[in-house]
This record gives C-alpha cells, sequence and structure tokens, in this order.
C-alpha cells in the first residue's frame, strides 16, 4: 500500500479529478494550502505597500492506494495537473503501513479501495 | 415655530451619520486588518458611539453649543446639562440656509451628537492592532472634552471664534477631518509603530468595499443634511458631494493602475473617502465644478502621500487616517476659501444676503479666515491628542503587551473571534 500526497495549482484540480476518475481512482481527500516551490511567493500591492514572499494558494491532493494503483495515479496526476509551467507542483509517493475502514473495520489492502 | 419639514430631513440624515460608524467604518477598517484585529476595530467604532452618546446629552452638547463663554469662542457653559431648559417643542438655534424654518433644538442636538460620536473613531485607525481598549475608552472620554468640543464650538457655535467671522466649514472639515487627522498623527507617533511591522494583506477587502460605500452614502446625510433644511442647498451639497467622491476614486484609481500597474479596488474606494473629506467643508458654498476640482485635487494629493509619501516617513499611521481625513481636511478647508461660489449660497440670503465668496471670486480675506481656521485645528488636534495621550498613558498605559499584540487584539483584549476554523 502507498500514500500519495501531490501539491497541485488550484485551477488544474478539475481536470486531476477527472483525470483520476478516468483510471477508476475515485477517492481522495483534498485540501486548500499555501505554499512555494521554485517560483517563489507573489508580489501584491496594497495603497502602494508591496507585499512581497506571499505564500501561494495550493491544492494538496491525498490518496491510498494499493500497490498496483500506484503508477496510473501518479499518470493521472501528471495528465491532468502539468502545465509545462514553473509551480505545477510535486508528488510524493510514502510507504503505507496500515489501512482501516472505520464503518467495517476491514483492514490492509481490502480497506482502501 | 419648527419646519417639520426640515425637521424631518436633518433626523433623518442624523440616522445616516450613525450607520457611518457603525456598522461603515467598522467594516471599512476591520477589512484593512489582519483578521485576528478586526474585532478590536469594530469595537472601538462601537465605543465611541456609546460613550459620546452619553457624554453629548450630559454636558457635550452644551459646552460645545451653548452661547456661555467659559472660554470666550471656544467653550460654551453647563446651563444645557442633561438638555435641561430644551423643550421638545422648541426650535433650534442654529440655521444655515433656512433660518424661517428651523428643526427642533432637539434634532440639531442628535444630529451634532452623531459627527461628535464618528470622530474618534475615525482616529482609531491611525492605533489599529496594537492599543489597549481600555486606553481607547479612557481616550475618546477625554479628547472629546479637550479638543472636539472646543473645535465644534470654534467653528460652528453661535459665539464661536471662527464662527464669528464667518469661517466656512459645512460639514466639519476643521472639527470633523483636519482634526481627526491629525489627532491620529498624533497618536501614531505617540504610540509607536506595530511590532510586527511586515506589511499585511488586508485580511478582507469585501469588508472595506461594503463600508467604504456605507460610508459614502451616509455621507449624504453628513453633507447634505449640515445646511438644516431639505431645500435646494442640500440638493447642491449631495450633488458635489458625490460628483468630489467620483472624481478621488477615479483620480486615485488611475495613478493606481498608471504607477502600480493595477487599477485596485481599495485605491478605488480609498480615493472615494478622500473626496468625500476633501468635499466636507466645502459641500454647501461650491459648484459642481468646483467639486470636481477639489475631488480630483484630493485623489492625487493623498494618493502621493499615503503612497509615496507615508512610507519614507516611517511613522505607523495604520489605516491612513492621517493620509486621508488630515490632507484631504486641509485641502477641502483651505480648497473652499478659494473656490466658494456666492451664486450658491447668495440665493439662500446667507452671510447678510451676500453670499459666501471664496478668493477666486473675489474675496482674499476668506481665504485667510480658512487658513487660520486650518492652522489652529492642526494645532489644537495635535497638541490636545498629544496631551490626552500622555495623561492615558499615565493613567493606564497605552499599548498591549507584545504577546497580546501577537495574539491579537480580538483574544487578548475581547476575549472574542471573527472567525472559527472547526465549526
Amino acid at each position: 500500500m502507498k500514500f500519495i500526497v501531490a501539491i497541485i495549482q488550484p485551477f488544474r484540480l478539475e481536470e486531476v479529478k477527472q483525470s483520476l476518475y478516468a483510471a477508476d481512482v475515485q477517492l481522495m481527500t483534498v485540501s486548500e494550502v499555501l505554499g512555494h516551490g521554485r517560483q517563489g511567493g507573489a508580489t501584491e500591492i496594497y495603497r502602494g505597500v508591496h507585499e512581497t514572499g506571499n505564500l501561494l494558494r495550493k491544492i494538496r491532493l491525498e490518496i491510498a492506494v494499493n500497490d498496483d494503483f500506484v503508477d496510473r495515479t501518479i499518470q493521472a496526476i501528471l495528465g491532468g495537473a502539468k502545465t509545462g509551467e514553473v509551480g505545477d507542483g510535486k508528488i510524493f509517493v510514502y510507504p503505507l503501513e496500515e489501512c482501516v475502514r472505520i464503518r467495517t473495520e476491514e483492514r490492509g489492502p481490502a480497506a482502501i479501495g | 415655530m419648527v419646519s417639520n419639514a426640515n425637521n424631518a430631513w436633518v433626523l433623518i440624515s442624523a440616522a445616516l451619520i450613525m450607520f457611518m460608524t457603525v456598522p461603515a467604518l467598522g467594516l471599512f477598517y476591520g477589512g484593512l486588518v489582519k483578521k485576528k484585529n478586526v474585532l478590536s476595530l469594530m469595537m472601538q467604532s462601537f465605543a465611541s458611539l456609546v460613550v459620546v452618546s452619553l457624554l453629548w446629552v450630559l454636558v457635550g452638547y452644551s459646552l460645545a453649543f451653548s452661547p456661555g463663554e467659559l472660554i470666550p469662542g471656544v467653550l460654551g457653559d453647563f446651563r444645557w446639562t442633561l438638555l435641561n431648559g430644551i423643550s421638545p417643542i422648541d426650535p433650534s438655534p442654529y440655521t444655515v440656509s433656512d433660518p424661517s424654518g428651523p428643526v427642533s433644538h432637539l434634532t440639531f442636538v442628535i444630529f451634532q451628537c452623531m459627527f461628535a460620536a464618528i470622530t474618534p473613531a475615525v482616529v482609531s485607525g491611525a492605533f489599529a492592532e496594537r492599543m489597549k481598549f481600555s486606553a481607547f475608552l479612557l481616550f475618546s472620554v477625554l479628547w472629546l472634552f479637550v479638543v472636539y468640543i472646543p473645535l465644534a464650538h470654534m467653528a460652528w457655535s453661535t459665539n464661536g471664534l471662527f464662527a464669528k467671522q464667518g469661517l466656512m466649514d459645512f460639514a466639519g472639515g476643521t472639527v470633523v477631518e483636519i482634526n481627526s487627522g491629525f489627532s491620529a498623527l498624533a497618536g501614531a507617533l505617540i504610540l509607536g509603530r506595530r511590532r510586527n511591522l511586515r506589511p499585511t494583506p488586508p485580511h478582507n477587502l469585501t469588508f472595506t468595499l461594503v463600508g467604504g460605500a456605507m460610508l459614502w452614502f451616509g455621507w449624504f446625510g453628513f453633507n447634505a443634511g449640515s445646511g438644516l433644511a431639505a431645500d435646494g442647498l442640500a440638493a447642491s451639497a449631495l450633488l458635489t458631494t458625490n460628483v468630489a467622491a467620483a472624481a478621488a476614486a477615479l483620480a486615485w484609481g488611475f495613478l493606481d493602475w498608471r504607477l502600480q500597474k493595477k487599477p485596485t479596488l481599495l485605491g478605488a474606494v480609498s480615493g472615494a473617502v478622500a473626496g468625500l473629506v476633501a468635499i466636507t467643508p466645502a459641500a454647501g458654498f461650491v459648484t459642481v465644478g468646483g467639486a470636481l476640482v477639489l475631488g480630483l485635487v484630493a485623489g492625487v494629493v493623498c494618493y502621493g502621500f499615503v503612497v509615496q509619501g507615508k512610507p519614507k516617513l516611517g511613522y505607523d499611521d495604520s489605516l491612513d487616517a492621517f493620509g486621508v481625513h488630515g490632507v484631504a481636511g486641509v485641502i477641502g478647508t483651505l480648497g473652499v476659501g478659494l473656490l466658494a461660489a456666492p451664486g450658491i449660497t447668495a440665493p439662500f440670503h446667507m452671510n447678510g444676503g451676500q453670499g459666501f465668496a471664496g478668493l477666486l471670486y473675489g474675496a482674499p480675506g476668506a481665504f485667510v479666515l480658512q487658513a487660520e481656521a486650518t492652522g489652529t485645528a492642526m494645532v489644537v488636534a495635535f497638541g490636545g491628542t498629544a496631551v490626552v495621550f500622555l495623561v492615558v498613558k499615565a493613567l493606564v498605559g497605552l499599548r498591549v503587551t507584545e504577546k497580546d499584540e501577537a495574539l491579537g487584539l480580538d483574544i487578548s483584549q475581547h476575549n472574542e473571534k471573527a472567525y472559527t476554523l472547526i465549526e
């Protein structure tokens, strides 16, 4: 089992979701987060005061998958999120020790999908 | 004999001005600060309304507007303590454009009360995000007597130092605007800068727009009510108010676009307020053309001051109470000394039937008087506020602790927060 975390551009979320559904990945958690990578922060101007280093709005996707779904999930995220511009985000893949479905108390790979 | 028509309009105007203090100014200021401090700004505006409403009927109105001479030309006396001796059927001793149709004396009392209530609330913008609530409360009490009431008496009372000489201050260029601006400057200098002076994005510009638009709306009562009549001069004042606000919003907005690359909502709203401030002393004295000039000049000069000037000077007038109200107040008060057109007020038999004229209409003396009143208001506001601040500092202290400032004033001063994160 793997735990996939992707940080993506907010305006690509809809494409990423459609792309994941097309790859038969139906379960995910989405949150709004702040951060920046190589493109640096944003500069905004209020009454002429330059406010630099603002963290940018990003979307964080969390998806737990069984091992045979890892590649197609990554491909689906790439397909939806990639624009080729700096700031497209990152995908992190972690080993996942355990998964419990609260309703049925099932454990392990059977609890994921 | 009270004119019920005039009375109705001025009562409505009083209500419009109340609305400017809370919620308009609270929203306008609250949107500009960090979200941990929004309630503290709203509370300061609310507290101004509450405190001044009571002090005004207690002795404030009497000291400001009674014909007594505790200090000749500067302060009335206590004859109208608790409005003693003023009957609901009494006509107001004060009229502007319709002497034969005075409003009720009590209408004048509440109308003036609302002016007194909003002024310390405007000043509070300079103290944002670092002043103790107890200090603000004490400030608002002392400041009303030391600064506001003398300035109101001088400009508007029958025995007032400048009123007797024919000062043109239609709705409070000296009493409200120069006063709040220079009081804000003194306060900001004594209070010192916020500890973490990283420029922060305003936490909710929607509030600021809604509050700014409500201020514009309320200003119709502020200015067009100040003729104390529902007549043509009220219409003229309302129209010039609208023109000046629009012109200044346009000027600030285009300067933003030209010099900062984008036309900003905050810039346009700030400009509108600057225009409203500038037209305040002039609303009933100038033509629409004059209002256009005042609005454009206020938009450009306040933009220059707030955007280009303040960062170089380094004092922390958090929400630009000085940069907008002080600067535009001077522009308007001096400007009416140039632009007052006798053709506006002469038909109402004002100023002995000749109407009020400015320098450009052949009355250089008027400009000199405006300049004297401007200088006096600056000195009284700045000096009086400095004294009040030193007294408040000695009695309760001015600033919250470093930790409380970091926690935010909403929690540290009021034990409340505006927004919950989870339910």
